[in-house]
């Protein structure tokens, strides 16, 4: 009798389902998972590292690298880590536009998620559709700093510049008729905010074509319903947040529970699943996207009527206008002084978590005075879920992993740093 | 013209008589007309192949809120040559620790049954390569033919995607053959022939068809669950979404495709479109009337009976289109729960319920 031995394989690092570079080691019975290990490393980057040469605001714009599929929550984290440390206090009005920027990235990495876990299960209509929204969330990224993805908008005390009048509109080409762009550019001729509010009153109909594809399509059900099921207690034990733990029935939310910003002020849900399962993770997220459209009408709302400064008028963290800058001795100072040295932190630590479109993220930084971190350390969400994997998807089939690894919303960037 | 037209069988046959003598005379140009038959279905089908990649990407683009392939050619008419020319000119790369053999004699067993299946396809009356009586049981095992190209290139690949995408593929395929036959089965049972052309025939016959409502004579209405289960087996058969676990690129990547490139890479999809063609042709001619058109009256009877195959097939086509824009995948074990538990129990039970219908008075089958 010949031995019978377990098959294994390795599924990527270059694989269509391995959301970037996770290589996953499968011992396989059959097509029945024994045993999932994977292994991170592939996009380590560095970053904490990195952090400790660089001034406090330039290693701003490498958190919009850890994740890249929700940008500016990275920012507000260690944003809110600083202004921890220096205990300066952020205008109301830039607070308002953070969380609303929170929100708009929330649905940016939801869209991202439910258009790639759709494609991993083979519902490819799903990541276009998701994408075609995107493409609205990023032009307001883009009209906000300048960048459709890295923005490096939010800074220590505030955000780095008060939201634009007007929305850029598309040209008349060669490959544009005047009424092609006439049509495209219809949202686009009032101010930024007018155009997040058309979006919001457009969204909610998208989010229900999404539902009409999937919610109770027999075969997303049989594809999720039942898959992955974490119970809560496993849940926190394997240092779960965000949606995988709300997806199992804990009601955790840090913007109710630790509230940071404005949400304190803003009306909002937190959907909460039932079985832990992937299908209800999935359900908890898409109702994330409404929730998240509600706080962002009720920002854009707030921001009409509240014009207000949007950064810190503290001269030791946040530049001075240009115009001061040239008609005021001091301020040039400031401002020279801001930009080779940096600014200096007190001494002393804090830790400042948000809640981020994939769980909780952290930012714990360490501070010796100087102009640079002493010490950085991130908390990513998806570490924590990723090591999971090898809990979830024992006893479950091959095609089962690429859906928990979908319903995971890992994304290299974070885990590996 | 016409005249001129038909009278050329007759001179050729008369020519290679003289040439080759009266005996071998007939034999070489029975050989020599099969063979340009052959080409006259083959190039065809290879075109419709070809372009029924384009009409796939144009549909599922337009469904996708997006544009297809737009740029090559007007409308993009030329991207199939373009594509074509492209897999021509590459490489074949055969894996080092592969057969080199059964690497390349996997492409050709996946494509030749596909193609070999077309003899028996009646595309108008008496229009049909091979008119033989078995053309049922020939159809059935032509297409089963394929899975051994699946599981030869699968094996061959030395890959471990590949060896999983070719056991899936060799249960899928075995399973949904089952439930294929026995709707075909029960197709030949109310027709009392295994002659797709005396298939088509008999479909026009019946109380419907009397009044000229041919569409509700066919074969579609009373069989209405095997046509389902014919259809959906069908789509398994070819491994096309939501059914596409051979190929699952989000789980095995390409499946039994992953290590072929080029031209080798090419038969494959040939082998695929092809089959989904023949499926749209069969599922036209068993349940849907064949060439015949849906009214009995003059405006529809004055197109080509031609005319009307092609357009239920483009339909049949489209769903397929349809369906890989619309499903996620199914997972492989709940592939095999719907063939096994549902499909061949329903199967079972209709063909019984249709045989017993045949044998009472009411019976419309005759």
């Amino acid at each position: 009798m010949a031995e019978i031995r377990n098959y294994t394989m390795n599924l990527g690092p270059q694989h269509p389902a391995a959301h970037g570079v996770l290589r996953l080691v499968l011992e396989l019975d059959g097509e029945v998972i024994m045993r999932a290990d994977p292994h991170i490393g592939m996009l380590h980057r560095a970053t904490e590292k990195l952090a400790e040469t660089k001034t406090w605001l330039q290693a701003l714009p490498y958190m919009d690298r850890l994740d890249y599929m929700s940008m500016m929550a990275n920012e507000h984290a260690y944003c809110l880590a600083v202004e921890r440390l220096l205990g300066i206090e952020v205008p109301v009005r830039a607070q308002y536009i953070r969380v609303m920027f929170d929100e708009i990235t929330r649905l940016l990495n939801h869209l991202l998620w439910i258009g790639a876990h759709g494609l991993d299960l083979g519902a490819m209509t799903m990541f276009i559709y998701a994408f075609r929204e995107r493409e609205d969330l990023f032009d307001m990224y883009e009209a906000v700093s300048g960048a459709r993805m890295h923005a490096a908008y939010y800074r220590p005390g505030g955000v780095y510049r008060d939201l634009p009048d007007s929305m850029p509109r598309y040209d008349v080409s060669r490959h544009r008729s005047a009424r092609t762009a006439g049509k495209l550019n219809e949202n686009r001729l009032g101010s930024m905010l007018d155009f997040v509010e058309d979006f919001t009153n457009r969204f909610p109909r998208c989010v229900d074509d999404y539902e009409t594809l999937l919610t109770d399509n027999r075969i997303w059900k049989q594809r999720t319903v039942g898959i992955g099921v974490v119970p809560p207690e496993m849940a926190l034990n394997l240092g779960f947040t965000g949606a995988m733990l709300r997806g199992s029935g804990v009601e955790w939310d840090l913007r109710r529970k630790q509230p940071y910003a404005v949400y304190d002020r803003l009306d909002f849900d937190i959907p909460v699943g039932v079985n832990g399962d992937c299908y209800d993770r999935y359900l908890v997220r898409v109702e994330e996207m409404r929730q998240s459209n509600r706080i962002i009408k009720q920002c854009v709302k707030w921001l009409r009527e509240n014009p207000g400064p949007v950064i810190t008028d503290n001269h030791k963290v946040a530049p001075p206008s240009r115009v001061e800058m040239k008609s005021n001795m001091e301020e040039l100072i400031h401002h020279f002084k801001l930009f080779t040295e940096g600014m200096h932190v007190p001494e002393g630590e804090a830790y400042a978590a948000i809640e981020h479109p994939k769980g909780e993220f952290g930012i714990y930084v360490i501070s010796d005075g100087a102009n640079m971190p002493y010490r950085m350390k991130i908390r990513a969400p998806g570490f924590a879920h990723l090591s999971s994997l090898g809990y979830m998807a024992k006893g479950h089939m091959l095609a089962d992993a690429v859906a928990i690894i979908g319903t995971l919303d890992i994304v290299f960037g974070e885990i590996d740093r | 013209m016409i005249d001129l037209l038909l009278q050329i069988p007759a001179q050729a046959l008369a020519l290679s008589q003289a040439y080759f003598g009266p005996v071998w005379g007939s034999h070489v140009y029975t050989l020599v007309k099969t063979l340009i038959l052959i080409a006259l279905i083959v190039a065809p089908v290879q075109g419709a192949v070809a372009y029924g990649t384009l009409w796939e990407r144009w549909l599922i683009g337009w469904m996708q809120v997006r544009r297809g392939p737009i740029r090559v050619g007007p409308y993009g008419l030329l991207q199939p040559v373009a594509d074509g020319i492209k897999l021509l000119l590459k490489e074949i790369i055969v894996p080092s620790g592969a057969n080199k053999f059964m690497f390349l004699l996997g492409p050709l067993l996946a494509v030749t049954p596909a193609f070999a299946a077309w003899a028996v396809m009646p595309f108008s009356p008496e229009v049909v390569l091979s008119d033989i009586n078995a053309g049922l049981l020939y159809l059935i095992a032509m297409t089963s033919c394929g899975v051994y190209g699946v599981i030869i290139s699968g094996w061959a690949s030395n890959s471990k995607y590949a060896f999983l995408g070719a056991m899936r593929s060799a249960a899928q395929i075995v399973s949904y053959e089952i439930a294929m036959g026995f709707a075909l089965v029960s197709v030949l049972l109310v027709s009392h022939s295994l002659n797709l052309s005396d298939i088509v025939a008999q479909q026009g016959r019946g109380m419907f068809a009397d009044k000229g409502l041919n569409f509700l004579s066919w074969n579609w209405l009373p069989l209405a669950p095997m046509l389902v289960v014919y259809f959906v087996s069908g789509v398994a058969e070819t491994n096309r979404s939501p059914f596409d676990v051979v190929e699952g690129e989000s789980e095995i990547v390409a499946g039994h495709m992953v290590e072929y490139s080029g031209m080798a890479y090419a038969q494959f999809m040939l082998a695929e479109y092809s089959n989904m063609i023949l499926i749209a042709f069969l599922t036209a001619v068993m349940f849907f009337g064949g060439w015949a058109s849906p009214i009995d009256s003059v405006v529809f009877n004055g197109i080509p009976t031609f005319i009307w195959l092609l357009i239920k097939v483009f339909f049949i086509f489209s769903l397929y289109l349809w369906f890989r824009a619309t499903f996620p995948r199914y997972r492989y074990d709940q592939i095999m729960r719907l063939g096994w538990k549902v499909f061949i129990p329903v199967t079972l039970v209709w063909l019984v319920v249709i045989a017993g219908w045949m044998q009472t008075p009411w019976s419309i089958f005759n």
